[in-house]
């Protein structure tokens, strides 16, 4: 009987420094599995964020960059545009995507950037210490909104997908999460396809993936997969947002 | 051996090609020079205008409070700057739009109803070319057949307009000539 | 090559073609929009990128990916629209990435005006954005000039993996002037292997590259930041570029000037040696590194009773030649700012008031 599960070839054997019941290991997992799939390692280049994931090129295996706050897809349009048989990626989650990036991702989205980006939604700003992101639900704390987010002060939660997903340039957008493994295989497909899209240079491709954070939520991490089950599935709705033709 | 010359007008008139036209006869002919144009808010259907710097050396400072000579071809442009030209300057006005005068007796004035020769030409628009060529044989600062030939090459995507500007050219140069 | 009559601007944009860059990206902004004009059309004739970005700061980015990625690129801008890029141009100098930033200055602060300006001078030669770090400056005075400058910026850039600035100003990029084009400029884009992300597999060996900022262990911060301060050590013995006009005479006065405001001088220069006042001029063609040496040379010599530094600023260069005189001799200054370039006479009796 051959081999039926090994670590990628596009991952590293680095502990990650991400905390225990953190979902960015699985994303990170998934990418690297996708990558290898489609035998795209050597032409791939990862963007990595500022946020928890500013030092995700420590745990991938081919070439990597890292963006200013929020500016990954405007580095990635640079790289993309010079170099089209490059393989690019950004990896950004909430407070880079959709606070100080939303100029830098709607455009690049709109523009139709042949590039994917994998947007790590958990409601918080978790590396600067559970501040709170565009994405925080109404009534959640954050160490900026000790009494919880007060949607007449902040305005309601930012749905990216649904928001790229009303871009008329044809694109990939689609929202998935990572709290049960059925949800962690359907992500892995989106992921792989949002992948397949860009080797077709057919589109922009972007997926969604609802995560935790239990260290800055102040749950366990078993409670944590709960909250976000209860609280964020409901108001961020999983699904294809828009599919190319 | 240094000339300054102010061409001014309306937006729209061909004031910035005229001038173009002049200082590139001159880079044909060896001669050093600089276009340096107006730009700003007055760009937008105001004013405009340009000074050619041809010199036989480098051309230190480009920017020219007093031009040896000035091409005017509305009025506010000769009201604005024929206090400048230097004396023994030459000042183009073009009648056609101009009814005043310069109102000084240390230059000499070059009156051409530009506007009315070039519609007789084919074409109101070809008055920017009128203009140029009547103050270039008037200054003799340029070969008026290298001057004729860069209007040619400046046209040539548009050959259909070419014949219109060839003869607005030489009525230009021949109602100098012949005042 | 023969001379063309080209705009500033647009000769800046045909000098990067013609030095092998194809990749442009840019925000309009006056008074130099007329190079992303120019580029627009000229790009897909060479098979080449142009792209609008949003905004200067994502153009700052988009300039950093394609030079992390190993591509030979340039933008351009106009004061405003260079404050916004100078985060990017931190984290390009902190990644070491080359890169060429073009800056025709217009007046400041704020939205100032659109008129030609020198009052970015502590924002190229000082950093500008965050961090220790500097560009190479280069600063043209005439069309020609910033041709050659733009066409050797790329050459620089990879000499020395880092941005270089080419700081004009509202009138470099507007005039007008007989322009050639050197082939001689051009040079083979370096080997970008060991550290460009330019995908695994265009490399031999099996080693990926990173392109980073964030050096959280102080230790490789410190290294990596002395590493930056070695480079800059190197420009200041290789890259100074000056101009002396006059300086054979017995000049009582030494004017230190660039850029549009040093050609002024000259006419002025030429209007006093009439008058048989002979006036002396340092121009540095590179602002960083500066021509320390030559300015105390200039400004030291017998004849030399004092300098002056003039410039369309409220006095930012003149820091820089107090810097080199080391207190030899005084020092004096005299800029405007407001868009209209000081005339050869004002300066003239600028210059007669210190005699």
């Amino acid at each position: 009987m051959g081999k039926t599960f090994s670590t990628p070839k596009s991952f590293s054997d680095n502990y990650t420094h991400y905390c225990p019941g953190c979902t960015h290991g699985i994303v990170h997992r998934l990418v690297a599995e996708a990558i290898d799939e489609l035998g795209i390692r050597g032409r791939t280049v990862g963007i990595a964020p500022v946020g928890c994931a500013v030092l995700a090129y420590n745990y991938f295996n081919f070439d990597f960059q890292e963006a200013a706050h929020g500016r990954a897809p405007a580095m990635a349009t640079g790289m993309k545009r010079v170099r089209p048989d490059l393989i690019v990626f950004t990896y950004q989650g909430d407070g880079d995507l959709a606070s100080i990036g939303m100029g830098e991702i709607i455009h690049a989205a709109n523009r139709g950037e042949k590039f994917t980006t994998i947007f790590i939604n958990n409601a918080i700003y978790g590396m600067t210490g559970g501040q709170m992101a565009p994405t925080t639900m109404p009534g959640q704390r954050a160490t900026t909104a000790p009494m919880g987010r007060d949607t007449d002060q902040t305005g309601m939660p930012i749905r990216m997908a649904n928001l790229l997903g009303e871009l008329v340039t044809p694109g990939y957008v689609t929202r998935q999460a990572v709290l049960k493994p059925q949800q962690v295989n359907k992500t892995k497909k989106a992921i792989k396809k949002a992948f397949e899209y860009q080797v077709e240079g057919k589109c922009f491709s972007f997926v969604e993936v609802i995560s935790t954070c239990p260290t800055n939520w102040g749950l366990t991490p078993l409670d944590s997969l709960k909250w976000a089950e209860d609280n964020l599935l409901p108001y961020y709705e999983l699904g294809d947002y828009k599919v190319p033709e | 051996m240094q000339t300054e010359i102010k061409f001014a007008g309306f937006g729209g008139q061909g004031i910035l090609l005229s001038a173009k036209l002049l200082a590139y006869a001159a880079m044909k002919q060896d001669f050093f020079v600089a276009w340096v144009p107006s730009y700003g808010p007055e760009m937008r259907g105001g004013t405009a205008y340009c000074t050619v710097v041809i010199s036989d050396k480098r051309i230190g400072s480009p920017i020219i409070k007093n031009p040896s000579h000035l091409v005017a071809m509305n009025r506010p442009s000769l009201e604005k700057f024929a206090k400048d030209v230097k004396p023994g300057g030459v000042i183009f006005i073009n009648s056609s739009l101009i009814p005043t005068r310069s109102e000084r007796d240390d230059i000499t004035e070059l009156i051409v109803p530009a506007n009315d020769i070039a519609t007789k030409a084919g074409s109101i628009r070809a008055a920017n070319i009128v203009a140029l060529s009547a103050f270039a044989a008037k200054t003799k600062l340029v070969d008026l057949e290298i001057l004729k030939n860069c209007v040619k090459e400046e046209f040539a995507a548009k050959a259909k307009i070419i014949p219109l500007n060839m003869k607005a050219f030489d009525d230009g140069v021949n109602i100098t000539n012949n005042s | 090559m023969s001379k063309v009559l080209m705009k500033g601007n647009e000769a800046i944009g045909e000098a990067a073609i013609r030095a092998g860059c194809k990749n442009y990206f840019a925000y309009p902004i006056t008074p130099q929009s007329e190079v992303a004009e120019y580029l627009a059309k000229r790009m897909p004739e060479v098979d080449g990128v142009f792209l609008q970005g949003e905004s200067e700061v994502a153009v700052g980015y988009m300039i950093f990916g394609a030079a992390a990625a190993g591509e030979r690129v340039m933008t351009t801008s106009s004061s405003p629209g260079v404050s916004l890029m100078s985060e990017a141009i931190s984290y390009i100098s902190a990644a070491q990435c080359p890169a060429v930033f073009v800056n025709i200055m217009r007046g400041g602060p704020g939205l100032g005006g659109i008129l030609p300006s020198q009052g970015d001078y502590f924002q190229a030669t000082k950093g500008g954005g965050h961090g220790d770090y500097h560009l190479l400056v280069l600063a043209p005075d005439g069309v020609q000039e910033a041709v050659e400058m733009t066409m050797k910026a790329f050459t620089l850039a990879e000499k020395y993996r880092g941005p270089v600035m080419i700081l004009g100003d509202g009138l470099i990029g507007q005039m007008m002037e007989p322009v050639e084009f050197p082939d001689d400029l051009k040079t083979e884009p370096s080997n970008k292997d060991d550290w460009a992300t330019s995908g695994m597999d265009t490399r031999k060996s099996n080693k990926r590259n990173l392109v980073r900022s964030l050096f959280l262990d102080p230790k490789e911060l410190n290294a990596n930041n002395l590493a930056l301060k070695a480079k800059y050590e190197q420009m200041k013995k290789e890259e100074v570029l000056y101009e002396g006009y006059n300086t054979d005479t017995d000049y009582k006065v030494l004017i230190v000037s660039y850029g549009t405001m040093s050609r002024v001088c000259k006419t002025s220069i030429d209007m006093m040696k009439q008058e048989g006042i002979e006036v002396g001029l340092l121009r540095p063609k590179s602002l960083f590194p500066f021509p320390e040496e030559a300015i105390f040379k200039a400004a030291t010599k017998e004849s030399c009773k004092s300098v002056i530094s003039i410039e369309m600023s409220m006095g930012q260069m003149v820091e820089d030649v107090e810097r080199c005189i080391k207190g030899q001799k005084k020092v004096d200054f005299y800029g405007e700012c407001g868009g209209e370039i000081p005339s050869p006479e004002k300066i003239i009796d600028v210059i007669k008031g210190l005699l």
